[in-house]
C-alpha cells in the first residue's frame, strides 16, 4: 500500500468526525436559521414600526458584514460582556443568525411577490389574515423562495468551514490539523473538498426534488 | 324582504371620488345587473359590498349583518368576515388557489372557515361540480383548465359557502369569446333558481335576458335603474341612451 493511501485511511476517523460536526452545524443552523427567517420576514412585513424596524436593521447588519466578523464578535467579543460561549454553541448561534438574516429577506420578498388578488380570494370566503397567509400565501411564497433558500443552505454548508477560525473541530479544521502533522497538505485539503462537494451535490439534488414537487400544479395543459 | 341595503355609500381613492353616494336595495331572489362605462365605479361598488374595498362612508347590510362606517371598520372585522360568508364573490380573473386541486379549492372555505367535516364539504363540492359541469375535473389543478372552466370552478367555490348573495365582477371579461357562453349558462341556471345575485357585466344581451333589474352607473352615481326589458327598450335618461348607443355600435 503506498504511503498516501495509508495516510488517507489513517485520517478517515478524523475526517469522519469533522464531517459529523460540519453536518450537525449545517443542519442545526438551517433549522434555527429558517425559523428565525420566518419571524424576521413577518416582522419585516408588519406595518408596525416597532416590529419592522428592528427586522430591517437586523437584515441589513447580517447581510452587510462578513460572516467571519460576526462569528468573532460572538466568540471573542461577547466574553467582554461576560457572555462566554463554547465554540460549537457560538458557531451555531452565529450561523443561525446569519441564515436567519438571509432567509428572512428571501421570504419577505417571496411573500411580497404574491399578488393581492390571492389575498382577496382568501378574504372573499371569509378567511382571517392568518388563515389566508397559512393556507394560500405562504405555500405559494415558499415555492417562489425555494431556489434562493436552496442557495442559502448550500452556502451555509460550505460556510461552516469558517467555524474553524473559532476552534470548532469541523471538517476543514480536521484537514488543517492532519496536514500540519503530516505535511500531506494537498491530499488532506482535496479530501475535505471532495466531502464538501458530495454533500453539496446531495443538497442540490434535494432542492431539485423539492422544486419539482412544489411546481407539480404548474404543468401545462 | 330586502337582502341587501346600501345607504349613502361613498368611496374616495386619494382625492378621486369613485362613488358619490350610492343607495341600493336588492330584494331576496332578485337578479340585479350593473352596467356602465369603465371608470363609472361599478366594480368598486361591488367590491365595497363585501368590503374588499373599504368604503369611505355609508352603511351596508347583507342578510342580517350591517357594516357601518360611522364605527371604525377595524372594530367590525369579525362582522366583515361573517358578511363575506354570506356574500360569495366571483372575480374577473377567477383567483382560484393555484396550488390546490379543483376539489380542494371548493372545500377550502367550508372546512377552514366554517370548520365543516371534510367528508360533508366534499359531498357538497361534488354536487356543485356536477352542477357547473366540471364533475370530471375534481383532481385537476387550475393551471390545467381553460379560463371558462376555471371560472365555473370559482362559481362552485363561491356556492360552497352557501351564501345568501353572489356578487359577480365582470365574470366573463377575461375569457376568450368562445368560452363566454359556458360561464353565462351557469350564471343563468343560478338565476333560474332565484338566487340573489348582483352581476357587473358588459354583456348587454345577457343582462337583459337574465336580470330582473338593471342599474346604469356613470361617474360614481346611479344614473338610471329599471326592470330589465323596459330599461333597454325605453331608457329614460340621455346619458343612458348615449351609453347604450355606443355599446350597440361596438357590437
Amino acid at each position: 500500500m503506498d504511503e498516501i493511501t495509508k495516510l488517507i485511511l489513517d485520517s478517515v476517523p478524523f475526517l469522519a468526525k469533522g464531517t459529523a460536526y460540519t453536518l450537525g452545524l449545517s443542519l442545526g443552523s438551517m433549522v434555527f436559521g429558517l425559523a428565525l427567517g420566518f419571524a424576521v420576514a413577518f416582522m419585516r412585513l408588519s406595518p408596525l414600526r416597532l416590529l419592522n424596524w428592528p427586522a430591517k436593521f437586523f437584515i441589513s447588519f447580517i447581510r452587510g458584514t462578513p460572516l467571519i466578523v460576526q462569528l468573532f464578535l460572538i466568540y471573542y467579543g461577547l466574553p467582554e460582556f461576560g457572555i462566554r460561549l463554547d465554540p460549537i454553541p457560538a458557531a451555531l448561534l452565529g450561523l443561525s443568525l446569519n441564515v436567519g438574516g438571509y432567509t428572512g429577506e428571501i421570504l419577505r420578498g417571496a411573500i411580497g411577490a404574491i399578488e393581492r388578488s390571492h389575498w382577496e380570494a382568501a378574504y372573499s370566503i371569509g378567511m382571517t389574515p392568518l388563515q389566508a397567509m397559512r393556507r394560500s400565501i405562504l405555500p405559494q411564497a415558499i415555492r417562489i423562495a425555494l431556489p434562493s433558500l436552496g442557495n442559502t443552505f448550500l452556502s451555509l454548508l460550505k460556510d461552516t468551514a469558517i467555524a474553524a477560525t473559532i476552534q470548532v473541530p469541523e471538517l476543514f479544521r480536521q484537514a488543517q490539523l492532519i496536514s500540519a502533522r503530516t505535511y500531506e497538505i494537498f491530499a488532506m485539503y482535496i479530501s475535505a473538498a471532495v466531502i464538501y462537494w458530495i454533500f453539496s451535490t446531495g443538497l442540490s439534488w434535494l432542492q431539485n426534488r423539492l422544486e419539482k414537487r412544489a411546481n407539480r400544479h404548474l404543468r401545462s395543459r | 324582504m330586502n337582502m341587501i341595503e346600501v345607504r349613502d355609500l361613498h368611496k374616495t381613492f386619494e382625492k378621486t371620488d369613485v362613488l358619490k353616494g350610492i343607495d341600493l336595495v336588492v330584494k331576496k331572489g332578485e337578479v340585479l345587473a350593473i352596467i356602465g362605462p369603465s371608470g363609472s365605479g361599478k366594480t368598486t361598488l361591488l367590491r365595497c359590498l363585501n368590503l374588499l374595498e373599504a368604503p369611505s362612508s355609508g352603511s351596508i347590510r347583507v342578510a342580517d349583518i350591517t357594516i357601518d362606517t360611522a364605527l371604525s371598520l377595524s372594530k367590525q372585522k369579525r362582522d366583515i368576515r361573517k358578511l363575506r360568508q354570506h356574500a360569495g364573490f366571483v372575480f374577473q380573473n377567477f383567483n382560484l388557489f393555484p396550488h390546490r386541486t379543483v376539489l380542494e379549492n371548493i372545500i377550502e372555505g367550508p372546512t377552514i372557515v366554517k370548520g365543516e367535516e371534510p367528508a360533508v364539504a366534499e359531498k357538497r363540492a361534488r354536487y356543485l361540480l356536477k352542477k357547473v359541469g366540471m364533475a370530471n375535473k375534481e383532481s385537476a389543478y387550475p393551471s390545467a383548465l381553460s379560463g371558462g372552466q376555471q371560472q365555473r370552478v370559482a362559481i362552485a367555490r363561491a356556492l360552497a359557502m352557501e351564501p345568501d348573495v353572489i356578487l359577480f365582477d365582470e365574470p366573463t371579461s377575461a375569457l376568450d369569446p368562445e368560452l363566454v357562453g359556458e360561464v353565462l349558462a351557469v350564471i343563468r341556471s343560478l338565476a333560474e333558481e332565484h338566487r340573489t345575485m348582483i352581476i357587473v357585466t358588459h354583456e348587454m344581451a345577457f343582462a337583459r335576458d337574465v336580470a330582473d333589474r338593471i342599474i346604469f352607473m356613470a361617474e360614481g352615481r346611479i344614473v338610471e335603474e329599471g326592470p330589465a326589458k323596459e330599461f333597454f327598450s325605453d331608457p329614460k335618461k340621455e346619458r343612458t341612451r348615449k351609453f347604450l348607443k355606443t355599446i350597440l355600435e361596438e357590437s
